[in-house]
């Protein structure tokens, strides 16, 4: 067994009370070198603090992490470290990326082709199979047998090779989708590629729930479009000049199960299609606060092109005398000609507006990643300046039915849905990932999160950012980037990679109010320079945390009980089990009825005290009565202690939590 | 200092499973010789990064060099907006051009410098631009005017960068739209370039901030498109 610094917390104040002078004397040599741990104690005893009360490690640990490739200062709050695993030697050194997941199996991305792993004992992955193809970025997707890998860059061959394709137009190139047979997962099969004009960035696998047969791929590439003499039909003209161009368009490929070698393009799709009209791109919060507080001092407030703006004095100077004019008058406008101006305001504006023909078409041109989430029929599409919420229920034609806009978003890059499917999250990928957004300087509303809640007309409204809390040096590429939910019942969580950043986990439940309650982070690789390296995605797969950071490999973490996450919800996360996982196509969460389950609902609301202490004492007891009951006995308990809980909904401040708490007595009875 | 504290660690008894330490690393051999394997590895990963910064073409080294120019001068350009009356909106944009702009050139700096290539430093003395390449002989490339950078696409001229330093208020955010969405569309046509000629951008770091250059861009280029939309000239 791996030696574990959480685990081993219990001994280590045995060895404590053992000898202390002794114990004092190492805890002085090891932990501050290389394990900044927050004295916040955590056990499962610890009483449960609502999420608006946070009390988080102060000073914070993460600040002043000393650098190293293998050997930084690390940071935990709430996590406890299984493994940390580095890379097989023919791939250090190489960008590691994205992660899917089969099995007991991690599919791991990196620039030189992908790795397997074998995480049945996640304190020690085992290398199944480092499998060299190289191609940037190596995003990788599972769907049964089969292994989806990315192509972009300009080095990726069609055979695999690893020394580049050297010139601009070559017939050896790859540049779109791999696929590979992974019914042997040891020794994969590379049996078909589809090449998209712009490269796969990314790419998302979706299932059609009628259609068993196949199944879709929406491929993202921001690269420029390649030349026609290298792929026939890539155009990059603007649409006017070439309806086919490559551009304004996402790539849908259908690949056919049982011959996964005659996977085409079937539809390119012209999502972003008329997204010039309103929504247009819309005003941060400051500059909203801006136009009210002019709003209030009594400006002149219109509506420019879908977007309000002040007007200039001597514009309404302009306009009043227009007003006085038509109405016959001379001289200095009065009080009644102000009125009629600003009612008649929103039709002068527009009809002034129409005449400035700017006629040229625009809008995003692409998309950087687009998460499926099939259960509710959405995708979120992440694509340059815009979010985009598309109806994919007829996958090989996805619709656009909603945009949003954001001037603090320089880079819209990925997207995550909650479970419920009424709020989603969108990342800025301010810098692209390779610079350093972090520092105590960028603005906490850049490179950051922002929180949408979904209406039921599918449309997005803007809540909150969230950004990782903790300033990081200018020798640490940091920016928000990958992450999925944690299926923690009745929470939206989720756990986020900042690259150097970290490993971010924080409640999003709240959208207005979004609070870390965990991380994990690392001093920088290079203490002199900015090298890359950090967490590119974190995603939870049955009960563990993983990991993939770019320079140092593979990581996994379990989550530690908390006043923020009690060892029940954890229990209760742990339940939800997946044979492949995709975090880009996103799977619906559900908990099956289990002990775990009851008792999780019972610590939520003890934490927000939407029962009384005694109701929540009481249930405790019976609960444990019980479970440790058998057949008709625990049956009898059960159904009785789901009858006193739905009596006490009325009265409690969350009766629908107190109802799924009763449903599942109710169910476990059964 | 590790052999000091492992041996600390042996005579503590469980000293080891009390802290997280190097020894940490789990690696699917045998777990005798983890900490000599992990020097090696880590000598491993810096050779490999030192080697992959061997592939690079002439393509590669002009296109950073140029590029630190074409940045430098959208820092001049944002510079004067808070001094030229724009409004926060522009003032927010012009920040993060600047500070996009700024870590980019750094980036840039470094990849130059990784590769033994000359590295040219920006100085801006209010609307003059001068670089010296630093790592050859401190050659002045002088001042940025029509007869120098210009022919990189979406450079302003002297006279352009004085017109835009004399507008004000709404003018002047009209005109640094305009301006900046010319100019930004110079630095895709730049990347466009690189990646069709022979050889280039097969470098990762290379292909890697080309790439963002190309995407930052064109997502700012439209969003600039959009507030000079709502800037119409009433």
């Amino acid at each position: 067994m791996q030696p574990n610094k959480r685990s081993s917390k219990m001994m280590a104040s045995n060895l404590w009370l053992l000898v202390p002078a002794l114990a004092l004397l190492f805890s002085y040599g090891c932990t501050p070198k290389n394990v900044i741990q927050p004295s916040a104690s955590s056990s499962a005893s610890a009483p449960l603090v609502p999420i608006d009360e946070v009390n988080s490690p102060d000073p914070d640990p993460r600040i002043g992490l000393s650098a190293g490739l293998f050997d930084a200062d690390e940071a935990f709050w709430n996590l406890r470290m299984l493994s940390q695993t580095p890379p097989p030697e023919n791939f250090l050194g190489v960008t590691n990326s994205d992660l899917a997941f089969k099995d007991n199996y991690v599919i791991q991305g990196n620039y030189n082709g992908f790795i397997v792993w074998d995480i049945s004992d996640p304190s020690s992955p085992s290398l199944v199979i480092d499998f060299v193809c190289p191609a940037s970025q190596s995003d990788v997707s599972v769907y049964n047998d089969l292994l989806f890998v990315s192509g972009e860059g300009f080095g990726g061959r069609l055979d695999c090779g690893t020394e580049g394709v050297g010139e601009a137009v070559s017939e050896d190139r790859l540049r779109g989708v791999r696929i590979f047979d992974i019914s042997d997962i040891k020794e994969p099969e590379y049996v078909g590629n589809v090449q998209t004009c712009r490269g796969s960035h990314t790419h998302s696998v979706l299932e059609d729930p009628n259609d068993d047969d196949n199944v879709y791929i929406y491929v993202s590439g921001s690269a420029p479009v390649r030349p026609e003499e290298e792929l026939p039909g890539c155009a990059s003209a603007l649409p006017e000049d070439d309806p086919n161009t490559a551009l304004f368009r996402i790539e849908v490929i259908k690949v056919p199960l049982a011959q996964p070698e005659l996977a085409e393009i079937v539809n390119s799709p012209r999502i972003f299609d008329d997204l010039e009209a309103p929504p247009s791109h819309g005003l941060s919060p400051a500059e909203l606060a801006d136009i009210e507080k002019a709003r209030a001092e009594g400006a002149f407030v219109g509506e420019v092109n879908g977007q309000p703006r002040v007007l200039h004095l001597r514009m309404v100077e302009m306009l009043l005398d227009d007003v006085v004019e038509a109405r016959g008058g001379s001289g200095e406008p009065t009080a009644a000609d102000s009125a009629a101006l600003r009612e008649n305001l929103p039709q002068i504006l527009e009809d002034l507006s129409g005449t400035q023909g700017d006629t040229e078409r625009r809008g995003p041109d692409q998309c950087h990643d687009i998460t499926l989430y099939p259960e509710i029929g959405l995708a979120g599409g992440a694509c340059e300046g815009y979010g985009l919420l598309l109806d994919i229920r007829d996958p090989a034609n996805p619709q656009r039915v909603d945009a949003v806009a954001d001037s603090n978003f320089a880079y819209w890059h990925s997207a995550t849905f909650n479970n419920d499917g009424d709020k989603v999250l969108f990342t800025d990928e301010w810098g692209g990932g390779g610079q350093p957004k972090c520092r105590e300087e960028d603005p906490r509303e850049w490179g950051a999160n922002a929180i949408f809640t979904i209406g039921d007309d599918n449309k997005m409204d803007f809540k909150s950012y969230y950004k990782l809390p903790a300033p990081q040096t200018a020798e640490e590429n940091c920016v928000a980037h990958n992450g999925s939910l944690i299926p923690i019942p009745d929470r939206d969580i989720m756990v986020q990679s900042w690259y150097q950043g970290g490993i971010s986990i924080f409640d999003w439940t709240d959208p207005k109010n979004p609070v870390e309650i965990a991380y994990h982070d690392r001093g920088p690789v290079n203490p002199d320079r900015m090298q890359m390296g950090g967490s590119w995605s974190v995603y939870w797969y049955n009960g563990v945390l993983v990991n993939s950071e770019i320079a140092r490999g593979l990581d996994v973490f379990e989550l530690e009980p908390s006043p923020y996450l009690s060892e029940n919800e954890i229990a209760a996360a742990n339940t939800v089990k997946f044979d492949q996982l995709n975090a880009q196509g996103q799977p619906k969460y559900d908990w099956a009825p289990s002990f775990a389950l009851a008792k999780a609902y019972v610590d939520q609301l003890d934490r927000t005290k939407d029962l009384s202490e005694e109701s929540i004492t009481n249930t405790r007891q019976q609960l444990h009565e019980a479970e440790r009951a058998s057949g008709d006995e625990r049956r009898d308990l059960l159904t009785a202690l789901a009858e006193e809980v739905e009596d006490l909904a009325g009265t409690s401040g969350h009766a629908e939590k107190v109802n799924k708490l009763a449903s599942t007595m109710r169910d476990l009875a059964s | 200092m590790y052999s000091f504290f492992y041996a600390a660690v042996l005579t503590i008894l469980f000293g080891m499973m009390a802290c997280k330490s190097s020894d940490q690393l789990s690696t699917s051999g045998p777990a005798t010789s983890k900490e000599h394997d992990k020097s090696d590895l880590e000598a491993i990963y810096w050779a490999r990064i030192d080697s992959s910064r061997l592939n690079f073409t002439q393509a590669d080294t002009d296109f950073m060099t140029g590029m630190i120019g074409h940045h430098a001068q959208a820092l001049i350009m944002s510079r004067l907006a808070p001094e030229n009356g724009a409004g926060t909106e522009i003032q927010t944009l012009a920040a993060r051009i600047i500070n996009a702009q700024d870590d980019e050139i750094a980036s840039m700096q470094q990849w130059l410098r990784d590769r033994d290539q000359p590295v040219p430093e920006v100085h801006i003395e209010g609307l003059n631009l001068m670089m010296h390449s630093g790592s050859n002989d401190d050659h002045h490339l002088g001042h940025m005017d029509h007869s120098d950078h210009t022919d990189m696409p979406g450079m302003l001229s002297q006279d352009q960068l004085q017109e835009l330093s004399e507008a004000r208020d709404s003018h002047f955010e009209r005109l640094f739209l305009r301006y900046m969405i010319e100019h930004h569309n110079g630095a895709v046509i730049m990347v466009k370039e690189l990646f069709s000629i022979d050889g280039a951008a097969q470098d990762e770091e290379a292909f890697r901030l080309a790439s963002d250059i190309q995407v930052d861009q064109i997502t700012e280029i439209e969003r600039m498109r959009q507030m000079l939309k709502v800037r119409v000239d009433l």
